[in-house]
């Protein structure tokens, strides 16, 4: 090879310049690869509001609705239920809800609109797992302080009846309540609330 | 041409091909001419039988692949079409189930003898971090694999990992959404795990290639924890060494008959092995309403789901515990450098280190029994104590095989 007359500053600026471009059009190229991983326009779509019937529900029962792939519970809450809530306070992590996971109207004690009925997403804030519904109170494996929740299965978090989080468990925050509404007395709109109309 | 001079020039077809391709060269270096330590003994049958279980695994793979469907509305009805339909489907599918789990058995055994011949000490450094590679290679593949069947299992495991991801502060809610690519785990889900499932088992084979061509630079070692190629003799063999062809080839046929024994047993008598290698929950399909009262990840997994569920919140996130689970294995890239014993052998290390080897692979294996178990007080004190033995066999190794005294080494290999 012919080296003479060869420039070496001249030649790094090339390859500099040839690197840089490359990096540029590969860091391009790039984009489509990673963006076709997101949520596609269907699975975007599927996040449409959802109605759930709660007529048929009775006292102390759980319902679950699917919205946007995940369980929505409805509690229809005993009056015994709800005094226990307040009792519950001194053992949860978060018991005034300060932790925004749930709609500015169910900044409540109850954590709800209507006392008696309890909407919430049924995924443990921890790592992702469908808590069991345990609405007993005192049972054997949970003790005898035990005045209904829920039990995750999978890491052993709690919840009480207002879907606040026990201390010492997984799990670090209450869990998420969506925004809903009523539409009548007996049917709940899940994933719209009135601010949304 | 020196080299290849030595050698009787390879005469017809194969000559044709030799000239062509180094063929003679490669069968040398790597098997006739490549030369073992004469003592390898019983703990050097897990590497080549794991190559053995890879080659079933994407053999079987391959063939599950042609009557399988990566769709949810179909993916459960396929594997049963496959368990009840396809001919001979049923023994494909079990050898496929069966082999995960047995290549990990190899595998976690395969490791038990680097840490016993200290085989990640210097030179082997580069030659052990592959191996570690090859490792989260073989998780992220039974990973992937797992959500396949479309099970319960399946799919609130996979829901319990990829929301892991979750827990990374700051960008943890879009960082799980690109993972699943949906707000949950789906079809979408479900169609690029297969493909990666596909995909990294080619990796493997590649990275297994280059944790051999690494081996051979290097040379094996042996239960003496002795460099074989200090010693040779006047046509520079090393003294205490055999070539591995035809002495290793034998006698790893021999383990291949006595592994493919053990693994038929398993596989014809107790595929599922008592809900260890298939988990009852699995024979539900997924329902993304309702999880199972009681999941843990398969076998193999367990210690590391241990860790995690042994590490409480911190300032309301759980990444701690993520991140503890991942240092778990991430610390075994550093092992080469933890060590600081003038030997490698455990045979001639000192007390400290037997101790803290043994407790350590006790802390494993109660660690492995916990992640099983369903969460309780009790069970998550004592994770929390065995995730602390895990780490200070890592951790404390500089101090430990500094402080002890060790034994002298023979020159020549003992048997």
């Amino acid at each position: 090879m012919n080296t003479q007359g060869v420039d070496p500053k001249r030649r790094r600026v090339l390859v500099a310049a040839t690197t840089a471009v490359g990096v540029i059009g590969a860091g391009f190229v790039a984009v489509p690869f990673i963006s076709s991983l997101t949520p596609r326009a269907r699975a975007r779509a599927a996040g449409a509001p959802v109605e759930a019937d709660i007529s048929k529900l009775e006292p102390g029962a759980l319902m679950r609705v699917k919205w946007r792939g995940q369980p929505i519970w409805v509690v229809s809450r005993t009056e015994e239920m709800l005094t226990a809530l307040p009792t519950m306070d001194p053992r949860l992590v978060d018991p005034t809800s300060e932790v925004p996971h749930q709609p500015d109207y169910c900044k409540n004690p109850t954590r709800s609109i209507k006392p008696e009925y309890f909407v919430a997403i049924g995924i443990c804030t921890h790592l992702g797992c469908s808590p069991t519904y345990r609405p007993e109170f005192a049972p054997e494996d949970l003790g005898a302080e035990w005045k209904g929740g829920w039990f995750c299965p999978c890491h052993g978090s709690k919840f009480d009846l207002a879907g606040r989080v026990f201390k010492g468990v997984p799990a670090p925050t209450n869990l998420w309540i969506p925004k809903h509404r009523y539409l009548n007395d007996t049917t709940i709109l899940v994933g719209e609330d009135a601010g949304a109309a | 041409m020196s080299i290849e001079s030595a050698e009787p020039t390879p005469t017809g077809f194969l000559g044709w091909v030799d000239k062509r391709f180094p063929i003679m060269r490669v069968w040398n270096e790597h098997l006739a001419e490549y030369y073992a330590p004469k003592n390898m003994g019983f703990w050097s049958f897990f590497g080549s039988l794991a190559l053995v279980v890879l080659v079933l695994q994407i053999l079987t793979g391959v063939w599950l692949a042609m009557s399988y469907k990566p769709a949810a509305t179909d993916a459960f009805a396929s594997v049963e079409y496959i368990m009840r339909d396809v001919n001979w489907g049923w023994l494909l599918r079990y050898m496929h189930s069966t082999g995960a789990s047995f290549f990990f058995i190899l595998v976690y055994l395969h490791m038990f003898r680097g840490l016993l011949w200290g085989s990640y000490k210097n030179p082997r450094e580069l030659l052990w971090i592959i191996g570690v590679l090859l490792y989260l290679a073989m998780m992220a593949t039974a990973f992937f694999g797992y959500l396949l069947p479309w099970g319960q299992m399946s799919y609130w495991g996979a829901q319990v990992i990829v929301n892991l991801f979750s827990a990374v502060p700051g960008i943890g809610e879009s960082l799980s959404t690109w993972v699943r690519g949906d707000y949950v785990i789906s079809d979408a889900t479900l169609n690029r795990f297969y493909a990666f499932h596909y995909l990294i088992p080619f990796l493997i084979a590649g990275l297994v290639f280059v944790h051999i061509v690494a081996l051979h630079r290097v040379g094996s070692t042996n239960p003496d924890g002795i460099e074989i190629k200090k010693l040779k003799d006047a046509e520079g063999r090393p003294l205490d060494g055999i070539p591995f062809h035809p002495y290793y080839t034998v006698k790893d046929t021999v383990g291949i008959v006595v592994f493919a024994a053990i693994f038929s047993a398993v596989l014809f008598f107790a595929p599922d092995f008592g809900g260890l290698f298939l988990e009852a929950p699995n024979f539900q399909p997924a329902d993304p309403l309702k999880t199972p009262v009681h999941i843990a990840p398969v076998w193999y997994f367990t210690p590391y789901y241990a860790m995690l569920r042994a590490i409480p919140p911190i300032a309301a996130s759980q990444f701690p515990g993520v991140v503890v689970m991942f240092a778990a294995i991430l610390i075994m890239f550093f092992l080469p450098w933890l060590d600081r014993s003038p030997v490698r052998s455990i045979r001639y290390k000192g007390i400290l280190s037997k101790t803290f080897l043994g407790a350590f692979v006790v802390s494993f294996v109660v660690l492995a029994y916990l992640g099983m178990q369903p969460a309780s007080d009790l069970h998550t004190l004592l994770a929390r104590i065995f995730t602390g033995v895990y780490f200070a066999y890592f951790l404390l190794m500089p101090i430990y095989t500094k402080l002890e005294k060790t034994k002298p080494v023979p020159e020549r290999v003992t048997t």
